[in-house]
């Protein structure tokens, strides 16, 4: 489609911006994701009941929890979904509230949320979304350098195994469970955001898809950069071993551990936190 | 359009409001009567049959009753007694850039049309206000034998061609808006293209508006002989005025056997405007005919372009794309007359209606049933951007006899809100988000155009969108 037809003005396009430091790096305290006493309805009905979870750039967490527990009403939340009315507590990043703030702004300031099920956009193709995306985060009046867009996103696709073919179809129509999610990840990687979310992202995946899902994943570990990881499964954590584990149940996390913990479910059942609880 | 749609709808029009200090050397002043036309047709020294032609459109025009039975009772509110029928800066057509006058140049510099893209308008035919102020025929098309002209010269200089087929396509009694501009057309091309010529740059012509209470009325007719190729390109973007403007155009196509004919028409009328417009091609044996048709702003639209396949194995076709806003009401669809055996249409198209803007799809297909062997293949797809917006199709598509073959798709969409939030989470604002849905919509149908009018396509719908959410 020529309607994002690019001027090249030679500005870069590795616009790693995101990472570069800000005044808050003298505060470390507040690098991070800070949620407390987080009360969220939808259509009247309480479904998380005072949640706190704290989630430092640098390390990830991974929250389990049995079908209707809330973790994916946690995801939308913290990514802005309009349809959820958070009743009480506070979510910062970075020391900014987050509630105040536009979906879009949100993504624009370094959240990232890997969707459980993307979207569709007909007509519209993966490069022209993506680069769309990365054009809304620069300055007014700058342009993504093309040439540099293509490259990347070329070696990112490279590294995800997905064909070259997918950059020019409509963005996750027609594709596999499998690709919409290997597709999630590439954006992230073009994206490059402070802190990522990733909601189910394993549903769907066979072991080969998973295992390179996993790779892009860790790919992006870094200092900088913390993952908010949720799975009803503890195979992903094998894959992309994490920090600390959260169970959540009935809208509150009600164990945290490190990786241990996430085995110590698998053998035992969420029933077993339902007594220990 | 009432003060609260006016207050929903913020659209930055920056790209089309604008107008220059009028000069007219010749004004018919306000109205429609007899003495109008005579004027019209004295100021341009016509010969005696096309004045005759005139008088007699006017009587037909005059008969004819508003088709409000069947179209919107908004065209009621058009008084014919308040606009002007004729202006014209008495200009005789330039032949050079450097004779263009600076207001026509720096219309083109307001539109926003990039640096590169003005090559194209060495080949074009600007219309300002009534007569042509830009009309530079390229020195190849001239060797070719290719005719490119104002209907005005086209008649003065031609007239054993121009006579021929002028009104045979599109009769004067055709519809009453046929009829009126029969009786008071000036402006608009004609272009005749001679056997087996191919001509390999598009043709354009770019139609202005700029007087308040004007009627546009421009005639073309294009004529491409036996086994040759035109394409022929409009663009249409008019100064915002405080009462209703009216644009009644009537445009002939004539392919002769094995020629083929595309007509691409872009308009961004504002929102006062009524824009009623007819256009018809006769496609002969071995023809095509295409009509790429984009239709945005306007108060009222209603177009129809139609192929008559007179010929066996004639071809026609209609891609269309209209974004009707807040008090816009797009009428817009296709007619495909079938007259010969083996005759193929196609119809495909797509609409979008924003706030409580409201678009129709109209449709004919005829198909006798003496006649074999034909196709038509028509599409239209509808979509609602909010709960206001409104879409109605009224396909009629009559097939009689049995070695035909129809198919008709029709689908309705709306953007949902969680694509929406999809393209949010992704740094996309609303407006942004909601325009690469609307490009993605009609994105197979942009394809259709040529690349610079693509290009100011999205710019257009990028416009009409940052409106729409608020």
């Amino acid at each position: 489609m020529q309607c994002l037809r690019s001027r090249k003005r030679g500005h870069p396009i590795i616009t790693d911006f995101l990472n570069q430091p800000t005044p808050d790096d003298l505060n470390p305290t507040t690098m991070s994701i800070d949620i407390r006493d987080l009360k969220v309805s939808i259509d009247g009905q309480e479904i998380i009941k005072g949640l706190n979870l704290t989630l430092p750039k640098g390390e990830v967490h991974a929250i389990m929890g049995p079908n209707g527990s809330g973790k994916s009403t946690l995801a939308k939340v913290l990514a802005g979904h309009e349809d959820y009315e958070v009743t009480g507590g506070s979510i910062t990043m970075d020391g900014e509230d987050l509630l105040e703030k536009e979906a879009d702004e949100r993504s624009r300031d370094g959240l990232f949320l890997a969707f459980q099920y993307p979207h569709e956009i007909p007509g519209v193709t993966n490069a022209n979304f993506i680069r769309a995306a990365l054009q809304a985060r620069l300055p007014k009046g700058e342009e993504l350098d093309a040439v540099a867009f293509y490259k990347e996103m070329y070696a990112q696709m490279d590294a995800l195994e997905m064909d070259r073919k997918f950059t020019g179809r409509s963005v996750n129509e027609g594709f596999s469970g499998g690709e919409k999610k290997r597709n999630e990840i590439l954006q992230m990687a073009m994206l490059k955001p402070t802190y990522a979310v990733l909601d189910e992202t394993d549903s769907g995946l066979d072991i080969d898809a998973l295992k390179i899902v996993s790779k892009g994943v860790n790919a992006m570990r870094s200092p900088e950069r913390g993952f908010l990881v949720i799975t009803h499964y503890q195979r992903l954590l094998d894959y992309i071993v994490p920090d600390h584990v959260h169970v959540m149940k009935d809208g509150k996390i009600i164990r945290s551990g490190d990786k241990t913990l996430a085995l110590e479910l698998e053998e035992r059942g969420y029933d077993w936190l339902n007594d220990a609880a | 359009m009432s003060a609260e749609a006016n207050s929903a709808l913020e659209i930055d029009r920056s790209v089309g409001d604008f107008s220059y200090p009028e000069k007219h050397t010749y004004d018919a002043g306000v109205g429609l009567t007899e003495d109008t036309i005579d004027y019209i047709s004295n100021v341009k020294d016509e010969a005696e049959w096309i004045r005759e032609f005139r008088h007699r459109a006017l009587k037909v025009f005059r008969e004819k009753p508003m088709p409000t039975h069947w179209a919107t009772k908004d065209l009621n509110n058009i008084d014919f007694d308040k606009i002007r029928y004729y202006l014209s800066q008495g200009q005789r057509p330039t032949r050079s850039w450097d004779e263009v006058p600076d207001e026509v140049k720096e219309t083109f510099e307001r539109l926003g049309i990039p640096e590169q893209e003005r090559k194209f308008l060495a080949g074009v035919e600007a219309q300002f206000d009534s007569e042509a102020a830009y009309s530079n025929v390229k020195e190849a098309l001239e060797k070719q034998g290719v005719i490119f002209v104002n209907s005005t010269e086209g008649l003065r200089e031609h007239p054993e061609l121009f006579r021929k087929w002028f009104g045979k396509v599109i009769p004067t009694g055709d519809n009453k808006f046929s009829a009126l501009n029969s009786a008071v057309f000036s402006g608009g091309s004609f272009i005749y293209v001679p056997p087996g010529v191919k001509v390999t740059h598009p043709l354009q012509a770019y139609f202005r508006i700029n007087a308040e209470n004007f009627g546009q009325f421009e005639r073309t007719l294009i004529i491409a002989d036996e086994g040759s190729e035109v394409m022929y390109m409009e663009g249409c973007t008019a100064p915002k005025f405080e009462t209703s403007t009216l644009h009644s155009a009537v445009v002939e196509l004539v392919a002769m056997p094995n020629a083929k004919i595309q007509y691409v028409t872009v308009q961004n009328w504002s929102s006062n405007v009524f824009n009623l417009v007819t256009k018809r091609g006769m496609a002969h044996e071995n023809a095509e005919i295409r009509w790429i048709d984009c239709n945005i702003g306007s108060r009222l639209t209603m177009k129809y372009p139609g192929v008559i396949m007179k010929g066996r194995k004639a071809r026609g076709e209609v891609i269309s794309i209209a974004l009707a806003n807040d008090g816009q009401h797009q009428d817009t669809g296709a007619k495909m007359i079938h007259a010969a055996d083996e005759t193929t249409s196609n119809i495909v198209s797509k609409s979008i209606s924003v706030g409580q803007g409201r678009s129709t799809y109209r449709g004919q297909v005829h198909i006798p049933k003496h006649l074999k062997g034909c196709k038509n293949n028509t599409e239209c797809d509808a979509l609602l951007i909010n709960a206001h917006s409104k879409t109605d199709t009224y396909p009629a598509i009559t097939v009689r006899g049995n070695q035909h073959a129809t198919q008709h798709e029709a689908s309705v969409s709306q953007v949902s809100e969680d694509q929406i939030f999809y393209m949010k989470q992704r740094g996309l604002s609303e407006a942004e988000a909601m325009s690469l849905s609307v490009n993605g919509f009609v994105n197979d149908l942009v394809r259709e155009f040529p690349m610079e009018y693509s290009v100011e396509l999205k710019r257009l719908i990028d416009l009409e969108m940052e409106g729409s959410v608020g």
